[in-house]
């Protein structure tokens, strides 16, 4: 039918991208915030345990008889102890000279006057340490003394808390982004579903449903449906007009001819010279080879169009074909043509049925038509393995040596046709339905071999979805 | 029989019209769907002949219309179209047949009697002579009491020699009115048809004569 449109991606996909790309940056992102608030939390606590020890061990600073003593409180570093087992380093120290403790302790780059505390992260022994600096003012000897107190621990148990912290994080940022992706997903499903809703109910209608699309949808498809809506309208606008161009051209075209017809047999019957009998007989052989050249080239055109977009509804054959057998009884029975049908109710095929009807009649059509009289056509239906079929076999000669392929094409007709009205259109019809359902048309000698037998084989409708 | 016909071009009507009368019928003629649902409701109809595209609608209303009414007459339907589809609902609406134009008079005849027949004709129809009863629509004859099943060649010529008795008819006249126009026929063809009647009517006090040079004639013997 028609090659597969280009696509350019797919929504859904590029949804369910941009939603689980974002839900990465920010688990990301929630775990450098998490990972940081927690040092910070971890650094603060550390630092106010080591601002507590120093604080302590600078209360025990005193000044007796102008001598300054240092007795540092054992709880000022067991307290630091209780935190981990990190080592930890004092230093006292009045006008840059130790006091006590360890003289090789770094010194704070911060100045500190008296009352205030620095904190500083240094590396000393090659550790990483946090210290804190402390500064008061003595008074000895009636000058001002400024004691510096430095308290530092090493930071291998904060370092083992961070890690700890930051896996945590990182579960927390993991968990966030596997929820997030899940919810990206159903969002991108369940934002393409309308979509996917009007898609199937716009693909689900037959070719003559034109109405146009009234389910609701969300605001941001209003245009395309609207669109789409215009587009319906279009066509059903241009195929009404033409059709009603078809049947109005036909009734103009017909209805004079029916006039012309009907005067013509009416002078026939009152005239009585041969000549001039003779020549209305040749009139009225003419109106009716135009009007059924004009009805088949139309039927030709109306079976175009329908194949097209194929309808696929079940077809009884056997029904068709008894409808049309007594359908035409009465042009039979002109003839002295006995027609009769036989067949049991054969299992149903799928496809247009008024392309069926169509193709049906025309082969017994001419059947009734090339047929002499006083003979018979039988009209009967069979079902083998895989398909459904009709045969119409006749007692008119047959066709004898022609090419009975060439006989299905456009306007070729039989030899047994010169003298007989007709375009040669009927067989191609059929031919060209039969085959748009998937099945074939067979000409042969009838089974007597009086005549011929046109077989019409649709596949059957086994394989239906249930 | 009495006929309606719908049909809103003149010249095609008049045509009809004159050809039904030929064969005896009494014919009223309407040429709209108001007029033609006038005519239905006043007057018992054996047939309506209908098209389809009138000045005042589709002839589909009036079909509508008048089975709502629960009318018996049957309806036959002249279309212009030829798309089968159409002829379908045609037939759902409650046409009893449809027949294309431009159409072959012998094939309206045929439909009508088809339709008639269907329709269970009445004994109104039977024509008798000598000892004939002849019944056009179910084709049969008796003759002095015994059905014969007629085949519908030997049935119109019958009906054609009983319309008009004791009327010479010549061959080329009968090839007409039993073939259609599209056969090449002799006229020789007519004896066979006029042997078989006779055939039939052995013994039924009713000959059909062989006028040298002229053509048949039935009368009584």
């Amino acid at each position: 039918m028609s090659d597969p449109l280009p696509t350019s991606g797919s929504l859904r996909r590029r949804l369910t991208l941009q939603l689980v790309g974002s839900a990465a940056i920010l688990a990301t992102l929630l775990f450098f915030v998490v990972l940081a608030f927690a040092r910070d939390t971890a650094q603060q606590t550390h630092d106010s345990i080591l601002l507590a020890s120093a604080t302590s061990i600078m209360d025990s600073v005193s000044v007796q008889a102008d001598e300054v003593t240092v007795d540092i409180p054992y709880a000022a570093l067991s307290m630091l102890g209780n935190v981990s087992d990190d080592r930890v380093f004092y230093r006292v120290s009045m006008r840059g000279s130790i006091l006590t403790g360890y003289e090789d302790l770094p010194h704070t780059d911060q100045s500190t006057s008296s009352g205030q505390s620095a904190f500083d992260t240094l590396t000393y022994k090659d550790d990483s340490i946090r210290m804190v600096t402390l500064s008061r003012r003595l008074s000895l000897n009636g000058a001002p003394a400024d004691i510096l107190t430095t308290v530092a621990q090493t930071r291998e148990g904060q370092a083992t808390q961070l890690a700890q912290l930051s896996r945590s994080a990182l579960q927390l940022g993991l968990g966030f982004f596997l929820v997030a992706t899940i919810l990206a997903i159903w969002a991108a499903q369940s934002s393409i579903r309308p979509l996917n809703q009007l898609t199937a109910a716009v693909s689900r209608r037959g070719p003559k449903d034109l109405r146009p699309v009234k389910r609701p949808v969300p605001s941001e498809m209003i245009p395309l449906v609207s669109s789409l809506n215009q587009f319906i309208a279009r066509l059903r606008t241009s195929l009404t007009r033409s059709e009603d161009f078809i049947a109005e051209a036909a009734h103009r075209v017909r209805t004079p001819l029916a006039t012309v017809r009907t005067q013509a047999e009416i002078t026939l019957r009152r005239v009585e010279k041969p000549e001039n009998r003779a020549s209305l007989r040749e009139m009225i052989r003419a109106i009716d080879e135009s009007s059924r050249a004009a009805g088949q080239l139309l039927d030709h055109a109306m079976v175009t169009f329908r194949i097209d977009s194929l309808e696929r509804k079940d077809i009884f054959l056997t029904e068709t074909a008894k409808e049309l057998v007594d359908r035409l009884q009465p042009i039979a029975e002109l003839k002295d043509i006995d027609l009769s049908f036989a067949g049991y109710t054969c299992p149903p095929i799928t496809g247009d049925a008024i392309l069926v009807q169509n193709a049906v009649r025309n082969i017994l059509d001419n059947a009734i038509k090339y047929s002499p009289n006083d003979t018979a056509i039988q009209v009967s239906t069979q079902e083998t393995l895989s398909t459904v079929q009709i045969h119409v076999e006749d007692e008119a000669g047959g066709f004898a040596d022609m090419d009975t392929d060439a006989l299905t094409h456009r306007f070729t007709r039989g030899e047994n046709a010169a003298g007989t009205v007709g375009s040669g259109l009927g067989l191609t019809i059929a031919r060209e339905v039969v085959e748009a359902h998937g099945g074939t048309l067979i000409i042969e000698t009838s089974k007597s071999g009086t005549g011929a037998c046109v077989s019409l084989c649709f596949p059957l409708a086994l394989l239906r979805p249930f | 029989m009495r006929f309606l016909l719908v049909e809103d071009n003149v010249s095609l009507a008049t045509a009809v019209l004159d050809r039904l009368r030929m064969d005896g019928h009494v014919v009223d003629h309407a040429t709209d769907i108001a007029a033609a649902e006038d005519f239905s409701a006043t007057t018992d109809y054996d047939l309506i002949l209908l098209d389809i595209m009138l000045p005042d609608g589709d002839g589909r209303t009036f079909l509508r219309t008048h089975r709502s009414r629960l009318i018996e007459t049957p309806v036959i339907v002249l279309t212009a179209r030829s798309e089968v589809s159409d002829r379908v609902g045609m037939l759902d609406l409650g046409a009893d047949d449809y027949i294309t134009k431009p159409f072959d008079f012998s094939e309206l005849e045929a439909r009508c009697r088809a339709v008639l027949r269907r329709h269970g004709g009445d004994s109104s129809n039977q024509r008798r002579f000598g000892n004939l009863v002849f019944d056009p629509l179910a084709g049969t004859l008796s003759v002095s009491g015994n059905k014969i099943t007629l085949r519908n060649k030997e049935l119109r010529l019958l009906e054609i020699f009983l319309n008009s008795p004791d009327r010479i008819y010549s061959k080329p006249k009968l090839v007409d009115r039993l073939f259609s126009y599209d056969e090449d026929v002799s006229e020789n063809a007519i004896e066979v048809y006029v042997g078989r009647l006779r055939k039939h009517l052995t013994d039924s006090g009713v000959e059909i004569t062989t006028v040298r040079g002229l053509g048949y004639r039935m009368s009584l013997v």
